[in-house]
């Protein structure tokens, strides 16, 4: 009846002083791709959690197939035939496939019948959009790509006609990406509609057919993908002109500062994530780690922060060995001039109930420039945070501000901050720009670029290729716990990708 | 991508959330005392008359209170690290027995201050080396912290049985205790202090452990928010993986924190000891270990918290106490279910009214804030 599968007019939300969505009015047609592009903060999960009912707007109008419905809740969402991929996986990890699809929609107290049923619907459901899962494997043992593809299915099996995805691309490798993508093609053609919601413009110009961008909680534009380019679209994303490749001169390499020499890791479980790795980071040059998340580059990190102690083998910072198979001293690594910017900055770089100034200390905290008498000045505390906010544009300006509500970008700026004021010999960066907005992705990769430049030695591990290729001087590409490869950024992104697969030269076959 | 989280003021978080649900406990508490047939108004009355209505009803409610203090103190400091110290009862029992020897000891021969700095000592070292065996598993061995501190305080129960029958007895006694303590054994009460407001302090035994109380207090402030150990221990306690990017010690910091806060709960053992008994007898922490519990959650682990919760708990014990005297339907055992509704609705249900008291002030704020929104529903 209607060629408008979903329309909103005139959504608002506030949180407390916090303008969410501004009079957001969106139209997706019918059998279409429509991406929802913009930094983060700028109101796209907000948008997305109101439409699947997490939220509820504080006014304003949703139209499902031109019927105005209210959603108080998912269960509403999906009645009305609204199902969402969320970037968070919600599977139970040690349930099977056909356990999970059925989950809340079991039919019955007893669970024999819904079983069956559950089973036949899924093997159309797969055959019907040509996505193949075993039944019976259990989610925490299928790759991500797969899991991804249940939670797809979970989806179609409560009668979805609109498939919302957050950031689906996030923990994929090049190639499942792209599968993905083949995919959400397909379900167009079949006629339902999908609602894409990232942050990466590359992704919006290969797949989407409309796309809306969001930008401080207001709707600043649509475009049909056709009409539009990269450029254009950075530029609403965030209300100026963005670089978007990093101007870099030639590296000029000085002496050894980071040597690693067949380093073996375990995980907590015994299984051997590192493997007999060598490589050397020199001064002046940026050495990149490329691999899909999982490969062991996560434990190769900890390894040389000394956050976890390696089973074999030997680091040199400096010429010195440090003590990699011991118990670990990330503060006497500080103090012989390591920077850390760990992976996982929600967790480990940054404790997000202190408030920003005593973050700004984490791990340099014992230094006696803090103290006065045995207790710390607050004062010079947060006076060096101040200067460190501003160099490195931190915003809200606020030392006394509680970390965690600073927005991605700037919190990853603080832990930056930290680590790279304190002029660092060597500095290993993992995935600075992750959760990050463009506006402050640039920023970053500029920093580091000029940490190279005054003669530092980074070891950059990133799970985004581009992001791989544009900073560094020399490539390791990581599979399995070992180092593949060695190339030069001007390698294509495929030769890289299908390192990545662990396919090199040998001609077997993935599985 | 996060959404956006709503967010109290100061005022509304540490203020208004309490005393929202005190008052839901206070009027649950009022329908059990209407259900045995009394008055839920006279046993409020009577409660704040027998807390606050003579100055005996005010030394006594400070006494509890200062046990409470220290209770919550030292289960405060625990929660920081991460750890739910809930052997603060039988840390303040054990250290009751250091308190009893350097009172035996020296009570004839030393003045009661000097006798009270050795007596402070010892009882900190017994409390923490009742606290440094669990802790010592749970850093070394990852034995959880909650079952070894509960089981240590059937461990102290029992010795401490042992140790009144057959130890410390005076010779020729019937009753499982030390002897009594001269002068030297014997805390000053602060009758001066409440006569400062004009009150008689009467039999209350308030006495300087509550001076020592507040001080301690404040030091714990220091320590935690000022110092490089409170740093080192809020990381434990928030991340264990920020905690050891930082460099910080984790076992290291699970022992010295639970020595802290057996330490902690040991002062404790000075109140009844030194302050009203003056002699170490069965019993004499009587639960003030669980109510710290509590008062830890209630004052949301800050020590500005803790002081008015360890008072409201005092006003609960005296006050109590005064309505089941009064109030024969009200056993002793009716005040402890008023009791327990207050830590349920203060502690354990402290979350409840949070979403509405956040939606509450939302509206309030967007109401008289922006004229943009003000229009429209």
């Amino acid at each position: 009846m209607s060629d408008i599968a979903i329309e909103l007019k005139g959504i608002d939300k506030s949180f407390g002083p916090v303008h969410a969505n501004k009079n957001i009015n969106l139209k997706v047609r019918k059998g279409s791709i429509h991406g929802i592009i913009g930094e983060n903060g700028a109101g796209k999960s907000t948008l997305m959690s109101i439409l699947y009912g997490f939220y509820q707007a504080d006014r304003g109008e949703i139209f499902v197939d031109g019927k105005k419905i209210t959603i108080r809740d998912p269960n509403a969402a999906i009645a009305a035939g609204i199902g969402m991929v969320h970037q968070h996986f919600m599977l139970v990890e040690n349930f099977t496939v056909l356990e999970n699809v059925m989950l809340g929609a079991e039919g019955a107290a007893v669970l024999n019948r819904g079983i069956v049923n559950a089973r036949a619907e899924l093997k159309r459901l797969e055959e019907e959009y040509e996505m193949e899962v075993n039944p019976d494997a259990i989610i925490e043992e299928l790759p991500v790509g797969l899991q991804q593809r249940v939670e797809i299915l979970k989806a179609f099996y409560r009668k979805a006609d609109i498939l919302i995805l957050d950031e689906p691309t996030g923990v994929l490798t090049p190639a499942e990406a792209d599968h993905l993508f083949r995919i959400l093609a397909q379900l167009r053609d079949e006629g339902k509609t999908v609602i894409l919601i990232t942050h990466k413009l590359r992704e919006i110009m290969a797949i989407t057919d409309e796309v809306s961008v969001m930008r401080r909680g207001e709707m600043v534009a649509s475009r049909k993908t056709s009409e539009t380019n990269v450029e254009e679209l950075a530029e609403l994303m965030v209300g100026r002109r963005v670089l978007l490749n990093v101007e870099k001169g030639v590296a000029l390499p000085k002496e050894v500062r980071l040597s690693v020499k067949d380093l073996t890791v375990k995980d907590s479980r015994g299984v051997t994530m590192v493997e007999n790795v060598s490589f050397e980071v020199r001064a002046g040059e940026i050495v990149g780690i490329a691999g899909v998340a999982g490969n062991g580059q996560s434990e190769l990190l900890e390894a040389i922060a000394g956050m976890r102690s390696a089973v074999q083998g030997e680091v040199m910072l400096n010429g010195k060995s440090t003590d990699v198979t011991g118990p670990g001293d990330p503060a006497d690594l500080r103090a012989r001039k390591l920077g850390h910017v760990s992976e996982d900055r929600h967790h480990t770089g940054l404790v997000l109930q202190f408030e920003e100034a005593e973050n700004a200390i984490l791990g340099y905290h014992g230094s006696p420039e803090y103290l006065r008498g045995g207790l710390y000045n607050m004062n010079a505390i947060r006076e060096a945070a101040t200067v460190e906010i501003e160099k490195y544009d931190i915003r809200p300006p606020n030392p006394r501000l509680k970390t965690a509500n600073f927005s991605g970008g700037n919190q990853q700026k603080i832990v930056l901050a930290r680590e790279m004021e304190r002029d660092p010999d060597v500095l290993i960066i993992g995935q600075p720009t992750r959760g990050v907005d463009v506006g402050a992705i640039e920023f970053i990769h500029k920093r580091i670029i000029e940490m190279r430049d005054q003669g530092k030695a980074v070891l950059l591990v990133s799970v985004e290729l581009d992001e791989i290729r544009s900073l560094s001087d020399r490539i390791l590409v990581m599979f399995d716990g070992r180092i593949v490869g060695e190339r030069t950024p001007d390698t294509s992104e495929s030769e890289i990708g299908l390192l990545m697969a662990g396919i090199e030269g040998k001609m077997e076959a993935a599985e | 991508m996060s959404a956006p989280f709503a967010k109290l003021p100061a005022w509304a978080e540490y203020g208004l959330i309490p005393l929202i649900n005190l008052i839901v406990a206070f009027l649950v508490a009022g329908l059990v005392v209407l259900f045995v047939g009394e008055s839920p108004i006279q046993a409020a009355y009577l409660m704040v008359k027998g807390a606050f209505g003579s100055g005996e009803g005010v030394g006594f409610t400070l006494y509890y209170a200062t046990y409470f203090i220290f209770t919550g103190l030292a289960v405060a400091v625990a929660f920081h690290a991460g750890l739910f110290n809930i052997g603060g009862e039988g840390q303040a029992y054990i250290a009751g027995v250091g308190v009893a020897l350097v009172c035996l000891q020296y009570d004839t021969t030393l003045p009661w201050y000097l006798v009270f700095v050795l007596a402070v000592a010892a009882s900190v070292a017994f409390g923490a080396l009742w606290a440094l065996i669990p802790a010592w598993l749970q850093a070394k061995r990852g034995s959880h912290i909650v079952i070894t501190t509960i089981m240590f305080n059937y461990i102290a129960s029992i010795s401490m049985v042992y140790l009144l029958t057959r130890v410390l007895k005076p010779l020729g006694s019937m009753a499982p205790q030390t002897r009594t303590f001269e002068a030297g054994g014997q805390l000053p009460r602060l009758d001066w202090l409440l006569a400062l407001f004009g009150l008689d302090v009467g039999y209350a035994p308030f006495n300087i452990t509550f001076l020592l109380s507040l001080a301690v207090a404040f030091g714990i402030w220091l320590l935690l928010w000022r110092s490089k150990l409170g740093y080192e221990i809020r990381t434990l306690g928030h991340s264990p993986s920020a905690a050891r990017y930082a460099g910080i010690n984790q076992a290291k910091i699970i022992i010295v924190t639970m020595l802290i806060s057996g330490g902690l709960a040991g002062l404790t053992a000075l109140n009844p000891i030194m302050g009203d008994q003056y002699r170490l007898q069965l019993d004499f922490v009587n639960g003030a270990g669980f109510v710290g519990i509590a008062v830890a959650l209630m004052g949301r682990s800050h020590p500005a918290g803790i002081i008015p919760a360890a008072i409201l708990f005092g006003v609960l014990y005296q006050g109590g106490a005064e309505i089941s005297f009064e109030m024969p339907n009200i056993s002793r055992d009716m005040i402890v279910v008023i009791q327990g509704l207050v830590i349920l609705f203060a502690g354990a249900l402290e979350h409840m009214f949070r979403p509405t008291v956040i939606r509450l002030y939302q509206r309030m704020v967007a109401g008289s804030g922006k004229p943009a929104t003000a229009t429209g529903e």
